[in-house]
């Protein structure tokens, strides 16, 4: 395991950079939306209630002073108080963080299930039309927008099959839909990608050995191509959740899904900025946190990375 | 390295349909390129003649003529051939104003982050060092986050207007000049040649225009083709949010947000727009693909 913890290290230095970065961006712009103590109170309030409310958020003191106290409140999870909810932005949040969690590893599942078996049998079928049709289908689910698959799917599977339900949360039908669309581009990518790993490990030396051999295609695909091709696979995925989490955003707008992805837009619209700046905080941390843990697969599965 | 020939050489001969196939991609192109580029110049076109194509005002409202289906004489006696929306608009013609929309945030976002990722390649590449850290760290950061939620939380402080579009979308795509300019310059600098241009009084600038910039011109081209799809995608995404180009100016994204509402009803209003922006979509990255493939296939791994 040598090299491995500098490996490591390294990660999660550049992890905690992004995560500083991420939160003074988020400040920074907070700042520069003005002064949000007249939302905080009726707009007759009289002068010396705002200088009140002004000193007690703290917004009276310099701005570096603010800055500090900023992030140290971060550190304790301290996010303020919601505006509109009149609670702690931090537990408002949390509420619909399992939505947008349930909605993101169903379509990340499903999109890995769907795609790997298919990028697969594209490698092997390679140049047919069952080929060409998968890549083609592929292609426009890699550069389709998000909110439109969403609302054709909505259009043609809901309202004209009548297949699914239009929007909302509840039992398993209500997340085939969002967690079509939310996993599309996952989906078409880890199958071009899946099919030209498996291309590029068929054409290698060993597979050629194992056919000599007399060892059973099915055996040559599930035991030497599969295991080899697994490492691209396995880091695209990872960045793949990433995305996810943007897309999580679009997909439970249209969609109407609970989660803290419409929670953001809708706590913009009603201007609660303490729990915009905690969404986009935690969802820059998930973010990070997996893309860490991904990092460490990929280094165990990969040897050669560490060096890297 | 040695061992790496040979292995290649039966590989391919084992795969002759393999090998034909690459020749005859770098001979002909493919018909969605020519298709693609095709589709690019008409939008184009029909971005700029506009107030020519377009049937009709495509923000005068007709409440009489509202929701209407497709259709060739409508209430209002004129023909809708995408149908009305729920103000009596003829969805045509929004669709060809909105092209207007998406070209120019696209072209501009794309001008924004090529000028600002090119300029921090630049800077990064000349001044190793502590300007070199930064801008790689910040570069790091931004690529391991979902840009969108940034992006939605500065528009929605700053207020959507078209110069915040620009620079937000613009800034979500400078990283990959950065990167291609910075390593660029790390090769360029430590050549002989350039060191005596430096020793002679030449100028960074020409140093950058002369051997920097003629060197990474295909890389760009590659990257900016594939970024304008990004940036009209983003641009509908954000229109669709109702954090982009308000309206009622006509967008594409903002068009498939409105109709979303009447979707049961009038499915024309949404699907229309939504369909010409996937297609632009798919035609422009796959333009963008093709021709990575063909200029520059390092590029491959980004």
């Amino acid at each position: 395991m040598r090299g491995f913890l500098p490996f490591l290290g390294h990660r999660l230095f550049r992890a905690v950079i992004a995560l500083w970065l991420v939160s003074t961006v988020v400040f920074v712009v907070m700042r520069l939306s003005g002064d949000p103590v007249p939302l905080l109170l009726p707009p007759d309030a009289p002068r010396s209630e705002i200088f009140r409310v002004r000193a007690e958020l703290g917004l009276d003191r310099p701005l570096l002073v603010q800055y500090g106290v900023f992030l140290a409140n971060l550190a304790r999870g301290d996010f303020g108080r919601s505006i509109h909810f009149r609670e702690p932005a931090f537990s408002v949040v949390r509420g619909y963080l399992a939505a947008t969690l349930e909605l993101g590893l169903t379509a990340f599942v499903l999109a890995a299930l769907v795609a790997v078996p298919i990028g697969l049998f594209s490698a092997m079928r390679r140049n047919t039309l069952v080929d060409h049709a998968a890549m083609g289908v592929a292609l426009v689910g890699q550069s389709a927008p998000t909110f439109f698959l969403g609302i054709l799917f909505i259009l043609l599977l809901s309202l004209k099959a009548d297949l699914f339900p239009t929007s909302g949360r509840g039992d398993w039908r209500h997340l085939v839909l969002p967690a079509l669309t939310l996993g599309a581009f996952t989906m078409a990518s880890i199958a071009r990608l899946t099919r030209s790993a498996v291309l590029e490990v068929l054409g290698a030396d060993y597979i050629r050995t194992a056919r000599a051999k007399g060892v059973s295609e099915l055996w040559v695909v599930a035991k030497h191509t599969l295991k080899n091709a697994a490492i691209p696979i396995v880091t695209i995925t990872g960045l793949q959740f990433g995305t996810l989490l943007g897309g999580a955003v679009v997909t439970e707008t249209v969609f109407s899904w609970p989660g803290i992805g419409r929670l953001a837009i809708q706590s913009i619209y009603n201007r609660d900025y303490p729990v915009v700046q905690c969404t986009v905080f935690l969802a820059a941390l998930l973010f990070i946190v997996i893309n860490f843990f991904i990092d460490l697969v990929y280094g165990l599965l990969d040897p050669r990375i560490r060096a890297g | 390295m040695a061992s790496s020939i040979p292995a290649s050489v039966p590989a391919e001969a084992a795969l002759p349909a393999a090998a034909t196939e690459a020749r005859g991609r770098r001979r002909r192109v493919p018909w969605l390129v020519v298709g693609g580029i095709g589709f690019v110049g008409l939008l184009i076109v029909v971005a700029l003649a506009a107030p020519l194509i377009a049937p009709q005002d495509p923000t005068r409202q007709a409440l009489r003529g509202r929701l209407g289906a497709p259709t060739l004489n409508g209430v209002d006696g004129r023909a809708h051939l995408l149908g009305t929306d729920h103000l009596g608009r003829d969805v045509l013609s929004r669709v060809i104003y909105g092209s207007q929309v998406s070209l120019l945030v696209g072209f501009s976002a794309v001008v924004v982050g090529g000028v600002l990722g090119s300029a921090a390649g630049i800077l990064a590449g000349f001044n190793r060092g502590r300007m070199d850290a930064i801008i790689m760290t910040v570069a790091d950061a931004q690529l391991a986050f979902p840009f969108i939620l940034l992006a939605i939380g500065i528009i929605a402080v700053l207020g959507p207007s078209f110069p915040t579009l620009v620079v937000v979308i613009g800034l979500s795509g400078w990283v990959s000049y950065a990167r291609i300019l910075r390593s660029q310059v790390l090769v360029v600098r430590s050549r002989e040649f350039v060191e005596s241009i430096h020793a002679l009084g030449g100028s960074l600038a020409r140093i950058v225009l002369r051997h920097v910039l003629p060197n990474v011109l295909s890389s760009i081209v590659v990257i900016a083709t594939l970024e304008l799809a990004r940036a009209i995608v983003l641009e509908a995404t954000l229109s669709f949010l109702g954090l982009g180009v308000q309206p009622p100016t006509p967008s594409w994204g903002g068009m498939v947000h409105e109709g979303r509402e009447y979707l049961d009803t009038a499915w024309w209003i949404s699907t229309f727009p939504g369909l010409v922006l996937m297609i632009t979509s798919i035609v422009v990255s796959r333009t963008g693909d093709w021709l990575r493939d063909v200029l520059d296939p390092t590029l491959r791994g980004e």
